[in-house]
């Protein structure tokens, strides 16, 4: 019923011949009561290699799209020569720490094609990747409260509507229906005026993305390592200093484990995406904002969607345990610090509170911050940069999260290809060349 | 949030303020490629470490000034003096106001 008006290439991702190894046991229920049964340990889902002194590639970062990334190389490409790097463990950056929600109502045909398609890949992805991912098809409100807004809500709909996207514009009444905790009355200090009602949107277990690639791309060869921080990347051949810099080649990467020669290295480290780039030579358009999130006790299940508010600066939904979980708009200014802070909470409050009421009474349990790498058109940069070797993957902002199955399946792509797939090409670095911008502030600022 | 040192208001929360990016000079029309514009527009080193960076005092004295911060720690200190290669701790500001009206009004 889809249309996608971005041909993709159309290499399913079949995954059948991986899980016949016996380090990747294929989990299902029976395999979970056999277990159970005979008081079985479960295997260590992915190894621990040690550091080779040479890869085809090797991707920095270990979250969802450096893991996704090396998986599609994998999977659909038969590279499977592959080091993913982290400094930390995997996920432990912006793929732990984002609130979980996937949706695909974005603003420029660009974006919604390349969205929709990441979201095609969450939908079959526990059967895909055999492993539970709890993705969640619960709907997505975005909510208006100005006249303006309902403008841009009117705007995203028909541009949804034309790439068949499910999107549509409903009125207070309708809101009431779908998530009758919300107050909707025009007695509101910002009345709910209108939604952007998009069904396919929902939330997903991020965590379990995470241990999804991984596992299967370990599964196919990948070797992961953790705790290893990439310290330098040795070029040669450009015009900055140490042969580094435009028109230079990569050869390796240095490590706080050990030296790598490799020809490709892929940047996919979100936040730090800057200080990666820099180890090549090269600036990127990017700053780094810390993004708070919270999440409250559990409490019974009363809302049935993920509820966004743009003026409201506030995006809430409710896990499965119950609890709910608030993010918001990034820190406005650049700062690799992720402590919490008051004025988050206090501001968070106030606007969850003005959408519900009735939750007054319910505590907080934590707080945290993860890094964003926001560009200034917000949207990514992703693909080759004028260092050979050295691609990218990062400036995803706020919306990372739920563009790492196609950008992994892309890049990858673009690695094997040599050449920057249709998809990606309008989030190419030259585009800042060519002033060819992709602005999607309207829909991915702090809609979520 | 943060407290700010404006060099006229004194130390204030960073959401009197508006964070005007990072601090780099404005190059010559007259003589500037096009990749250099790029640069100037679109390009960041957002280190992690000092940063020079404007800000804008938009709830208080509205000027323009320039501070330095560190990105992880987010101390701040005075950006060094055009000369001089090192920078002013940032007490030495608070105690003597007259020395940092000087320094601080860059539009």
């Amino acid at each position: 019923m889809r249309k996608q008006v971005i041909k993709l290439s159309e290499k399913s991702v079949k995954l059948s011949p991986v899980f016949r190894r016996n380090r990747a046991p294929r989990y299902s229920a029976a395999a979970l009561l056999w277990r159970g049964v005979r008081n079985d340990s479960w295997p260590r889902v992915w190894r621990e290699p040690p550091l080779k002194k040479s890869y085809d590639a090797v991707v920095v970062g270990g979250g969802v799209h450096g893991l996704a990334t090396a998986y599609y190389l994998a999977a659909n490409h038969g590279i499977t020569d592959v080091a993913v790097l982290d400094k930390a463990y995997l996920g432990s950056g912006g793929s732990g720490r984002n609130t979980a929600i996937v949706r695909s109502n974005y603003l420029t045909p660009e974006g919604v094609a390349f969205y929709d398609r990441s979201l095609d890949l969450y939908n079959t992805m526990s059967a895909d990747l055999n492993l539970n991912v709890m993705f969640s098809e619960r709907g997505h409100l975005t909510l208006a409260h100005t006249d303006s807004a309902v403008r841009t809500m009117r705007w995203r709909a028909e541009v949804n509507k034309l790439q068949n996207i499910d999107s549509s514009v409903i009125g207070p009444d309708e809101i009431k229906k779908i998530a009758p905790s919300l107050d909707t009355s025009p007695n509101t200090r910002y009345p709910i005026l209108a939604a952007l009602y998009h069904p396919p949107g929902g939330t997903i277990r991020h965590d379990a993305v995470v241990w999804a690639y991984a596992r299967a791309a370990d599964a196919y060869g990948v070797d992961m390592h953790q705790q290893t921080e990439v310290v330098d990347i040795v070029c040669e051949g450009g015009d900055g200093p140490d042969g580094k810099g435009p028109g230079a080649k990569v050869t390796g990467v240095r490590t706080s484990k050990g030296d790598i020669s490799t020809p490709v290295v892929i940047n996919c480290t979100a936040g730090w995406a800057s200080l990666i780039a820099a180890m090549a030579g090269l600036k990127l358009p990017i700053t780094t904002h810390p993004l708070q999130a919270a999440v409250t006790e559990p409490v019974k299940v009363f809302l049935p969607t993920v509820v966004v508010s743009g003026s409201l600066h506030v995006y809430v939904s409710q896990t499965d345990r119950g609890e709910l979980v608030f993010g918001a708009s990034v820190d406005p200014f650049a700062t690799y610090d992720m402590r919490g802070t008051l004025d988050f909470t206090e501001e968070l409050a106030g606007h969850v509170l003005e959408l519900m009421p009735a939750v007054s009474q319910m505590r907080l349990l934590r707080q945290w911050a993860g890094l964003c790498d926001i560009t200034p058109d917000y949207s990514p940069v992703m693909g080759f940069t004028p260092v050979e070797g050295f691609l990218c993957d990062v400036g995803w902002g706020t919306y990372g999260f739920k563009a790492g199955p196609v950008s992994g399946e892309q890049m990858a792509k673009c690695v094997a290809d040599q050449a920057t797939p249709d998809l990606i090409s309008p989030f190419a670095l030259s585009r800042f060349d060519d002033g060819v911008l992709v602005g999607e502030k309207g829909a991915a600022a702090v809609g979520h | 949030m943060l407290l700010v040192p404006c060099p006229h208001c004194g130390p204030r929360n960073s959401a009197d303020m508006s964070y005007q990016g990072e601090a780099s000079s404005r190059p010559d029309p007259s003589s500037t490629t096009p990749s250099q514009w790029r640069d100037y527009l679109y390009m960041e080193h957002n280190p992690a470490g000092w940063l020079k960076e404007n800000w804008y005092c938009s709830s208080g004295c509205r000027r323009f000034f320039t501070v330095e911060r560190h990105t992880v720690t987010s101390e701040f200190r005075e950006p060094p003096l055009p000369g001089s290669k090192t920078a002013l701790p940032l007490s030495k500001t608070t105690e003597t106001g007259a020395d940092t009206d000087q320094q601080g009004g860059e539009s």
